[in-house]
């Protein structure tokens, strides 16, 4: 049985996947915006910002990764939109297969994509002074953060995807996940902030997983920020899972 | 196991949506091997008894038996039996005409999937076409292609919901002449229709789903009998199935056509 579900959710990986790779467009628009970003922020504003550090495409970093995460996944819903509207998500449930290998093809379609976006990114990044002393297992822990992070947010994908009546609705529940870095400590310290927006700031989840991204890049003590992050990104993983599955008990018998 | 002799049976199948009561206690059976036209208009119902019976649905009340397998208690064994072909074609427009069945192949662990999708395009009319993007192909092409996708494995039980609507005169011969030939093999096949000529050229038995229930079932012949044979005609004429729904139905959106 269990080799079963490998089997299928291979096979439902390789079909999404190729979904990836062959409308190219998606992945330019997944890579491009948080590139533009970073360039608009390193080049333009970054004179201007003063974050105490030297390198400023560094602090940038781990808030850029972030964004193409957030815009990232928004493709997620819209495939899953895309199969529950074209009924080859009814034509699969009416298999003889495991049923969960449907939503766990999207699922790691999405650790997949946002990966090789976040490897783009960072290449990108390399190019114009993006340097870091990270270890083995520094990048283990980032790559672990990240790969949370995607995951969490993939399971919010799938509730908008499985629910969602319109494209727009499957894919417009990731605009504010986009602005969130704008309001945390991704691109200008937090201690610069008026005191409603700091304490926004400081309290949501995008700040901690930021400074423990940029701690693991700096090699400096990470202290509770990656404790935080992570539970925040268990947290999200946990509730939206559980919503997800409700949508998807309610859609299919 | 021997194999049953109906293939499908359903009984007191009750379903609605909210307040709307759209099956209101279907009761029809399915003999092995034979193919059964469900008949009925629009918004009649014949989808959600496709469903239910392929186990995306639950019904409110009533059973439902597919191969022997009642479709609550044992869906899995339910969809070891059969094979959907939904009302709108099913197929992944991204992918080739041939990646699609490989896909399907490959779900239902048959072994050689490539040898089997280029068997079923040849047999389709597809080979040129199976390199090519889905998004490219026809209505026709892609319906096809649906149908293709569901003889993978070789289920005992096909269930084409409105497997010609929206296909042009010429491919929806194509798919008569499948459904022919396939139910030459011994599969038995479950078909819905608006077209009353579709279920006289196609099915063995058939039933009119109308307002929630069965309004009549059984063969071309037995319907006919249903009307009393036209008395004053000089040619002497064979009532046509939509005279029978007609007759039978004798409702308002039936005597507008
Ligand atoms: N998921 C649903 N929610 C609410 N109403 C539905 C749903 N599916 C079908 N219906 C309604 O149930 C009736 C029967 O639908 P359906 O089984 O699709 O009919 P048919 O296939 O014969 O055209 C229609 O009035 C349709 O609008
Ligand atoms: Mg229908």
């Amino acid at each position: 049985m269990s080799a079963h579900v490998i089997s299928n959710t291979g096979v439902m990986l390789g079909r999404s996947i190729r979904h990836v790779t062959r409308s190219m467009d998606t992945i330019i628009t997944v890579t491009i915006m948080p590139i533009a970003f970073m360039l608009l922020f390193r080049y333009v504003f970054g004179g201007a910002i003063q974050t105490g550090t030297d390198n400023y495409t560094n602090y940038l970093m781990p808030g850029i990764l972030l964004i193409a995460i957030a815009s990232g996944i928004s493709y997620t819903g819209f495939r899953l939109f895309n199969d529950m509207q074209s009924g080859i998500f009814e034509r699969f449930h009416s298999m003889p297969i495991a049923r969960s290998s449907v939503l766990w093809g999207h699922v790691l379609t999405s650790v997949v994509s946002n990966a090789i976006s976040v490897v783009v990114i960072i290449a990108v990044g390399l190019v114009m002074g993006f340097r870091t002393s990270a270890g083995i297992l520094d990048w283990l822990a980032v790559a672990a953060i990240l790969a949370m992070f995607t995951l969490s947010l993939t399971w919010v994908a799938m509730i908008a995807g499985l629910a969602a009546s319109s494209t727009d609705g499957a894919t417009a529940f990731s605009y504010p996940l986009i602005f969130l870095p704008f309001i945390s400590s991704a691109f200008v310290p937090t201690e610069t902030m008026p005191g409603p927006v700091k304490a926004f700031a400081e309290n949501q989840p995008v700040t901690s997983i930021v400074n423990a991204l940029r701690a693991l890049f700096e090699q400096q003590p990470v202290g509770n920020d990656i404790w935080i992050a992570l539970g925040w990104c268990a947290g999200i993983l946990i509730v939206a899972y559980a919503f997800a599955m409700r949508v998807y008990h309610r859609k299919v018998a | 196991m021997k194999t049953p002799p109906l293939a499908i049976q359903v009984s007191g199948l009750q379903k609605s949506y909210g307040k709307l009561e759209v099956l209101k206690g279907v009761d029809f059976s399915v003999a092995s091997g034979s193919i059964f036209a469900l008949l009925g208009s629009n918004g009649a119902g014949k989808t959600t008894v496709v469903r239910i019976l392929s186990t995306l649905l639950k019904p409110d009340g009533g059973t439902a038996t597919v191969n022997g397998f009642d479709a609550v208690a044992k869906p899995e064994r339910v969809r070891e039996s059969i094979s959907l072909t939904g009302q709108f074609a099913a197929v992944d427009e991204i992918l080739t005409g041939r990646e699609n069945l490989i896909m399907v192949a490959k779900l239902r662990l048959v072994p050689n999937p490539g040898t089997v999708a280029d068997d079923l395009l040849a047999r389709f009319g597809l080979s040129d076409a199976g390199g090519r993007r889905v998004a490219t192909y026809s209505g026709g092409m892609r319906r096809r292609l649906d149908i293709a996708m569901s003889l993978i494995g070789d289920p005992p039980v096909i269930f084409l919901d409105e497997p010609t609507t929206g296909l042009d005169p010429e491919a929806r011969l194509e798919v008569w002449h499948e459904i022919q030939s396939l139910a030459g093999k011994g599969t038995t096949i479950l078909l819905t229709t608006q077209y009353l000529e579709e279920a006289e050229k196609l099915a063995d038995r058939i039933a009119i789903l109308h307002q929630g229930i069965i309004i009549v079932s059984g063969t071309l012949a037995e319907l006919r009998q249903l009307l009393p044979p036209a008395k004053a005609e000089l040619v002497e004429r064979q009532p046509t199935l939509e005279e029978i729904f007609l007759a039978i139905v004798g409702n308002k959106e039936g005597a507008r056509r």
